[in-house]
């Protein structure tokens, strides 16, 4: 028991990234509201960027720029998950526009942004149609 | 919502705009050897014209970058990109292999400054592509729709 | 030339797909001769590479000159090779048959917006299927379906923006998960590139029992298995392909669930190797057979009670999807000959069949099934390639979808896994119920039964589709397709 303690002592970062993903998953299954489901999604994503940085991170370690001194003297950060959570960041940008972009059209069009709403309209279109 | 703005906030809105595009530009142009870049320097960029729109209104913002000019910029910018990308292609080097836009052969000095050179411009086409995405997101999001109102005006 | 094929198939219908909306402007004429255009090159560049990579000659290309484990590099072996093919020719002939239909379905002023996504939908999918490198991977998945998203959310319907919206919250799930396992891999491993991490697993077996590897792969099967529509996982897919524009529909039904099993099959055999899923993580391998052959029977038994074409044949493809996971994990010579002919017998029948439902749409409207009736009578040419890709579906001898069928029945009974058997008997069996049921609207409507379907669709739109059902045929009798699929699977190391 002592030996998981401390390994969750050693290890927080592991525990808040899967706390904020579950609350993330949480908000997106089961929130009605859309709007709800995308801020669902960006904490999601957030969970995965805080990861990425933690993997990232060494002890003492400073910015990955070259000095003076010889680089293997000085401890530094692993720059690789920095860049590739630039990237993962500018993808969740653009998530988030085109999700928020399709709510605008889905509110203009519907009326509503409640999920259940929009399932009830679209049943009552299907038997117009029919 | 323009005259509901204090004259203080209207004066220093107006003046910090052009301070705001220089340090885009600053950002920009260290992006190379340092913290900074194309991705930053478009949003600092962007925002000098989100400022514009939020002090002026909706439509003061969107006639400082009218659609027709973002929406023109915004591919234009990936194509300064992919188009650097194949120069180096042409020149006989991989796709994006900067140092090879010196010529066949350069000095290593000319090397140096053909990478520096393609760097730039890559950096300054993402840039104009993430100041144009960034200006439509907000005016898009912004829009003030017939029948709701919108943000202003 | 042939140096830089790799890039330049990726970058020129990226390039068109920058240039459309810029020249749009200027004269709105060009933007389907560029498309096109664009679109070809890619094919030639692809059918290229295919030739050429034959006997095992993979090509390699280092972007911006940095030596592959430090910089992304992009590889062609023997499998992605085919799938660049269909990738491309499917875009092709999506771009050729679109015309009429997006005339009919989209307004003038979204057209050109909507060839400019569909050229970087193709680039997004062309690029995941060629990189070496995983984060790249990510990122060309994010791209291919951010435009999915909006391929889809453009149907004239407004249930088609809702089904965007759902397409878009699953499909992020999937991707963020995905992008969990490469964090969890890349922080065993520290690397990105495909070589370098499998090295790194062949001269150190035990990795596969570490925890954080285990997780990658059980996170990056999980949001392949969304992404791809894997049953039970395939809830987005139905309202997806139904209200989607038609031409959308097309193209990414017969290309974009494929493009993720390849993802599947390339992080299987280049980033973990094969002895993850034998000794590795056996029961992953488990629960992807049982899901696939839970797909293979009731993706086509909900398809036949669909009074919708397009929904009908998005069941069908949960079903069709199986057939591909199954192949991959039987991992014997003769069940991945299967899966991997699937990749384009799958293409050529579904492309065929939802050329057809976009023909209907312009002619009736809607894409009912009752309204196929007598289609046979005004529309021969459109009803004879309806014919052939059903019947490739079902598995016809002398269709493709048999040669599938076969290979994966011997390959089952190689592995000693006879439940497959009846698994794949069962699923044809269905498939010929929902087939027929078409087939007999088709060609057998009673003579008082005045069709809906005036006449035949424009040349522009029969070309493609009989093209699609001819390939049908032609990988079901002359053996390319297999041959192609048999040096893919020497070039990956399965002993044969």
């Amino acid at each position: 028991m002592s030996d998981v303690l401390r390994h969750l002592g050693t290890h927080y970062h592991y525990v808040i990234y899967i706390a904020l993903m579950l609350i993330g998953l949480f908000a997106v299954l089961a929130k009605g509201n859309l709007i709800k489901k995308v801020i669902g999604l960006n904490v999601l994503q957030t969970a995965v960027f805080l990861f990425y940085i933690s993997i990232g991170r060494k002890a003492d370690g400073t910015a990955p720029v070259l000095w003076d001194q010889k680089p293997e003297t000085i401890p530094y950060e692993n720059p690789v998950p920095h860049v590739l959570m630039l990237t993962a960041i500018v993808v969740g940008v653009s998530i988030t526009a085109v999700a928020l972009a399709l709510i605008i059209r889905i509110k203009r069009a519907y009326g509503t942004m409640e999920e259940s709403e929009i399932l009830v309209l679209d049943e009552s279109d299907q038997q117009g149609s029919a | 919502m323009s005259d509901a703005q204090s004259p203080v906030i209207r004066y220093v809105a107006r003046r910090a705009v052009p301070f705001i595009q220089l340090y885009a530009l600053y950002v920009l142009g260290h992006g190379e050897d340092g913290p900074g870049g194309g991705f930053q320097g478009g949003v600092i960029f962007a925002s000098s014209i989100v400022l514009l729109a939020l002090v002026f209104g909706y439509g003061a913002g969107r006639k400082a970058c009218p659609e027709r000019i973002s929406d023109f910029i915004s591919p234009l910018g990936c194509l300064v990109y992919a188009s650097i990308g194949l120069l180096c292609l042409l020149m006989g080097g991989m796709f994006l292999e900067y140092a090879r836009l010196a010529g066949p052969d350069a000095s290593d000095h000319a090397k140096h400054a053909a990478h520096h050179f393609g760097l730039i411009g890559i950096e300054a086409g993402v840039m104009l592509t993430v100041t144009a995405s960034m200006v439509t997101l907000f005016f898009e999001m912004a829009r003030p729709a017939p029948d709701e109102g919108g943000l202003d005006e | 030339m042939l140096q830089h094929l790799p890039v330049l198939t990726i970058m020129v219908p990226m390039f068109a797909g920058l240039l459309v909306p810029l020249l749009a402007r200027v004269h709105a004429g060009i933007v389907r001769p560029l498309t096109i255009g664009a679109l070809g090159f890619s094919c030639f560049a692809a059918i290229h590479m295919l030739l050429h990579v034959q006997g095992g000659h993979p090509i390699e290309y280092a972007m911006g000159g940095w030596p592959i484990p430090t910089g992304i590099g992009y590889r062609v072996d023997g499998l992605n090779a085919m799938v660049l093919v269909m990738i491309a020719v499917i875009g092709l002939l999506t771009a050729l048959w679109m015309r009429r239909s997006i005339e009919d379905e989209l307004p003038a002023a979204a057209r050109p917006g909507y060839h400019a996504v569909l050229l970087l939908a193709c680039t997004g999918f062309l690029g995941i299927t060629i990189t070496a490198d995983i984060f790249n991977l990510y990122v060309f998945l994010e791209i291919a379906s951010i435009t999915s998203y909006v391929l889809i959310a453009m149907g004239r319907r407004r249930q088609a923006l809702y089904a965007g919206y759902s397409y878009l919250i699953v499909g992020s799930i999937g991707a963020t998960f995905i992008l969990l396992g490469i964090g969890h891999l890349y922080m065993r491993t520290g690397s990105l590139a495909m070589a370098d991490i499998l090295a790194q697993f062949q001269a150190n077996p035990d990795l596969y029992g570490m925890s954080d590897v285990r997780m990658a792969f059980a996170f990056l099967v999980v949001g392949l298995a969304i992404k791809m529509a894997l049953f039970p996982l395939h809830g987005w897919q139905p309202g997806a392909y139904t209200h989607a524009p038609s031409a959308s529909s097309l193209f990414i039904a017969a290309t974009s669930t494929k493009v993720s099993a390849y993802a599947l099959y390339r992080i299987v055999f280049s980033v973990f190797g094969t002895e993850v899923l034998v000794s590795g993580l056996p029961p992953v391998r488990d629960a992807l057979l049982a899901m696939a052959c839970a797909a293979i029977v009731l993706g086509p038994l909900i398809a036949i009670s669909q009074g919708d074409l397009k929904r009908l044949l998005a069941y069908s493809s949960v079903g069709q999807i199986g057939y591909i996971v199954l192949g991959l994990m039987l991992l014997d010579e003769r069940g991945l000959t299967g899966g991997i002919i699937h990749f384009w017998n799958h293409a050529a029948a579904k492309g065929a069949l939802f050329c057809v439902a976009g023909a209907l749409v312009l002619r009736t409207g809607a894409a009912r099934v009752d309204d196929l009736a007598g289609l046979g009578r005004r529309a021969p040419w459109t009803a004879s390639a309806v014919t052939v890709a059903g019947c490739s579906m079902v598995g016809v001898p002398l269709t493709a979808g048999f040669l599938s069928k076969w290979y994966l029945a011997t390959g089952a009974l190689a592995t000693d896994r006879l439940y497959v058997v009846p698994v794949l008997l069962a699923s044809s069996g269905l498939t010929a119920v929902y087939v027929w049921r078409i087939l007999q609207k088709v060609w057998f409507a009673p003579a008082d039964v005045e069709p809906r379907v005036g006449a035949e669709v424009p040349w522009s739109m029969r070309l493609p589709t009989l093209v699609l059902a001819a390939a049908c045929l032609v990988f079901g009798i002359a053996p390319w397709s297999v041959e192609f699929a048999r040096d893919a699977i020497a070039a990956l190391g399965i002993a044969p």
